[in-house]
């Protein structure tokens, strides 16, 4: 050992009775120790979120999972359920009809998300961040939505799309009926979603690109790179963080979908969704457990592949920097 | 899922009125999505624990079922949330006048209510709570979550057999309190019947026939909306009724007939020559907006509960509501069964008092405990025969007429089978079939291998 600082080595254990470290700090680098209180405090910092993570996610998971080999109806004690195997998945997938409606549903929706709504966001977000006049009225008005009820979304757009005394076919001259033809009604309801989904994506990533160093545009700009070409060969790159945020929150908006279809039509007649048959099936009177349970789990694993694969770029990315 | 109970009280006055009726009731208001749910169901939880803290507190909470000597306090849970039932109720409680017994009335979101029914008869229930008649109630009856009213029963006069019946649970015994209930028959404006000549079809054939003159006259034969999944199970009740009869009609909501046999698809294929002279579009109304086209006189008939009636201003306006039985389809089955879904009223299983849960049923099986309720509602009759009909409107005695020569009474579809199949299979089948009527072979098969799966357990 020489007596260079070992700066990869952690600070010595906890085990002193005394704050007074080992080995004095060499050349003004200190090397922290945890007091007692310390310990206590991170201890607890971390044991509390892990407790509630694992009573509050977890163990609900995990308990969906089981109960979605089981049928049960939600009347008398635990030993009134019974392990029924794989029943429950067998009867979503071949006797259930809305359910494969409702994953086609939540596919378009994160479609429609993915390939209107999000870049529509960003587009207005570079926009609004070149200063024009007016740009705080317009990034209010843009914004506005998110901020709304999706019960009050649902409202206003029901102002726009009724059949005999909404806003649209007065002035098309038409009698769509929007929000209860199935033909059209997902889409008319992703008009609404989307709506919502472009103000969040675009107060996200103006907030990103007022964060981009102003210098990497100058140098850009000297290096006669076009207004396109700045923003997709230098700013695009350096708003990696918000990018993947941006792309998390359209995956988890088009998974979670059911607030704005149920306060439509309760999600039927062309607007299920996984999230929808879920709740009709639990929640309620209904009381199948076990059958809307296994839906569940169904959605789980559909996030889960979402969520290995975003974590599988994000691990591949840290371990190349 | 949500009812034909008694909601909006009046027709809207004004459009905005009119559109904020257009919000499913379950967010009007309060916004329900998962989260605001369980808040839900952890408020209501706490709400029921404060109830049977309450209730411990009274005195007498002890004795035996000794109706002769009730006292304490009583916990009473009411699903009655709108204002002017609401209302109704607290002077229905206050009639009560039993100075030993403090009744505490719970009143829970109507919605909210009926889906957390299962956890709320598990957990804490108040003694005496609001309910239905079907197959809802002799199922909870079944699993032991609701108390035996049979010596109720015995003192309660003027409750014709059939109330009684739709009382009694599997084992014989009552469980549930008849109080108020309302028929389901075709509506029309008796003004407009005058003005164009028409007159009540009595059998089907003079129905098409009128409903085909309708048409021509430029009307909306039958109004029809179907926007919350359950109107359409009227539908199809009726024409199951007039075509199969209603020992049919138990049999297969109880799961014993095959919905793919050739007497539930006579049923779709008599609806499916009538689907042209419905309103179109049904999937995209609600029953009110189906409703005020009847009331404007664009409609000719609808089909629906009297609470159809909730949407006529009173007074003229609702005078001029008349309705006829589903017409005749088959001479040798009649018109002599008739939907009328029945409100009543439980008792929990393990009451805190139930000596005066009992005395307080007792009163609500009254006659006058009844029109107290039924004077805030003129869409509703009194199950009592003995309750006085001299306030009653003209479509109220009509009702109780037409009630009372019914020789059996049905309830409803998803009243009369198990609810995880009247709204999981039955309620995306009927919309399935409103939009695309023509596969009714397939329909019917999905919903029996459907039915299969949940009627085994």
């Amino acid at each position: 050992m020489t007596a260079q600082p070992d700066t990869a080595a952690g600070p010595p254990g906890p085990g002193g009775t005394g704050p007074a470290p080992a080995h004095p700090p060499a050349r003004g680098r200190r090397v922290r120790v945890l007091t007692r209180t310390d310990v206590v405090v991170v201890s607890l910092m971390v044991a509390i979120p892990t407790l509630l993570v694992l009573i509050l996610v977890w163990f609900p998971a995990l308990v969906t999972v089981a109960l979605s080999f089981t049928s049960w109806n939600g009347v008398g004690s635990v030993s009134s359920i019974r392990v029924v195997g794989t029943a429950n998945y067998v009867n979503v997938a071949t006797n259930y009809p809305p359910f494969w409606p409702a994953l086609r549903h939540n596919l378009i929706w994160l479609g429609t998300l993915f390939v209107v709504a999000t870049p529509l966001g960003v587009f207005l977000a570079v926009l609004l961040d070149k200063e024009m006049r007016f740009s705080r009225f317009y990034q209010t008005a843009i914004y506005l939505p998110v901020v709304l009820s999706l019960a009050l979304i649902g409202f206003i757009w029901q102002l726009i799309y009724s059949r005999d005394q909404g806003l649209l076919n007065a002035v098309l001259g038409t009698t769509v009926d929007w929000y209860g033809d199935p033909r059209y009604n997902l889409w008319a309801a992703l008009v609404a979603a989307s709506w919502k989904h472009v103000g969040y994506v675009m107060l996200l990533y103006l907030a990103g690109l007022k964060a981009v160093d102003p210098t990497l545009r100058e140098a850009a700009r000297i290096d006669g790179a076009s207004e396109r070409q700045t923003f997709f060969s230098v700013v695009f790159p350096v708003m990696r963080p918000i990018n993947v945020i941006v792309l998390v929150i359209t995956v988890i908006e088009a998974l979670r979908a059911f607030d704005l279809v149920w306060v439509i039509n309760k999600g039927r007649n062309g607007l299920e969704t996984i999230a929808t048959l879920v709740t009709q099936n639990v929640i309620g009177e209904a009381s199948r457990i076990g059958f809307g349970s296994s839906m569940a789990t169904i959605m789980l694993l559909i996030s889960s592949v979402f969520v290995i694969i975003y974590l599988t770029i994000l691990m591949r990315q840290e371990r190349r920097q | 899922m949500s009812r034909p109970m008694p909601r909006l009280t009046s027709r809207p006055t004004s459009e905005g009125a009119y559109l904020a009726g257009l919000t499913p009731a379950s967010v009007a208001g309060t916004r329900i999505g998962r989260r605001s749910l369980l808040k839900g169901t952890l408020a209501g939880a706490g709400l029921l624990g404060a109830a049977g803290l309450l209730a411990a507190c009274g005195s007498g909470g002890s004795n035996p079922a000794d109706a002769a000597n009730a006292s304490g306090a009583l916990t009473f849970g009411s699903n009655q949330s709108d204002p002017v039932p609401r209302k109704a109720y607290e002077a229905l409680v206050a009639g009560f006048n039993n100075p030993a017994i403090q009744v505490s009335t719970n009143t829970i979101d109507h919605n909210t209510f009926q889906e957390n029914i299962t956890n709320y008869l598990q957990g804490q229930p108040d003694d005496v709570f609001t309910w239905f008649a079907g197959y809802r109630m002799r199922f909870f009856a079944q699993q032991g979550l609701v108390g035996d009213v049979s010596d109720v029963w015995s003192s309660i006069t003027g409750a014709s057999e059939a109330l009684k019946q739709q009382a009694t649970g599997e084992d014989g015994k009552q469980y549930f309190i008849p109080f108020d209930y309302y028929p389901w028959a075709v509506f029309y404006r008796p003004s407009l019947f005058a003005a164009r000549g028409y007159t009540p079809p009595k059998t089907l054939d003079e129905f098409v026939a009128l409903a085909t003159r309708m048409r021509q006259d430029g009307l909306t034969p039958i109004a029809f909306g179907d926007k919350d999944g359950w109107p359409a199970m009227g539908t199809f009740d009726q024409l199951n009724l007039r075509i199969n009869g209603y020992q049919f009609h138990a049999d297969l909501m109880a799961g014993k007939q095959a919905w793919d046999s050739a007497k539930v698809k006579a049923v779709f294929d008599t609806w499916r020559r009538l689907l042209p002279l419905h309103q179109e579009a049904a999937l995209g109304r609600t029953w009110q907006e189906a409703a005020q086209t009847l009331q404007r006189k664009q409609a000719g008939t609808y089909l629906l509960g009297m609470f159809v009636g909730q949407q006529f201003s009173p007074g003229a306006d609702l005078d001029d509501l008349d309705f006829f039985p589903f017409p005749e389809i088959d001479p040798s089955i009649g018109t002599d069964a008739v939907e009328a879904p029945i409100d009543g009223f439980m008792m929990a299983a393990r009451p805190k008092n139930e000596a005066a849960a009992k005395k307080f049923l007792g009163y609500l099986a009254t006659a006058p405990a009844q029109a107290t309720y039924i004077k805030s509602d003129p869409t509703v009759i009194a199950t009592s025969s003995s309750a006085d009909t001299s306030g009653y409107t003209k479509l109220q005695k009509k009702a109780v007429e037409y009630i009372s020569s019914a020789k059996s009474i049905s309830q409803f579809m998803d009243r009369d089978t198990r609810p995880d199949f009247a709204s999981t299979v039955m309620i995306p089948a009927l919309q399935q079939f409103i939009g695309n009527p023509n596969d009714i072979d397939g329909l019917t098969r999905s919903i029996e291998s459907q039915k299969k799966t949940i009627f085994t357990n």
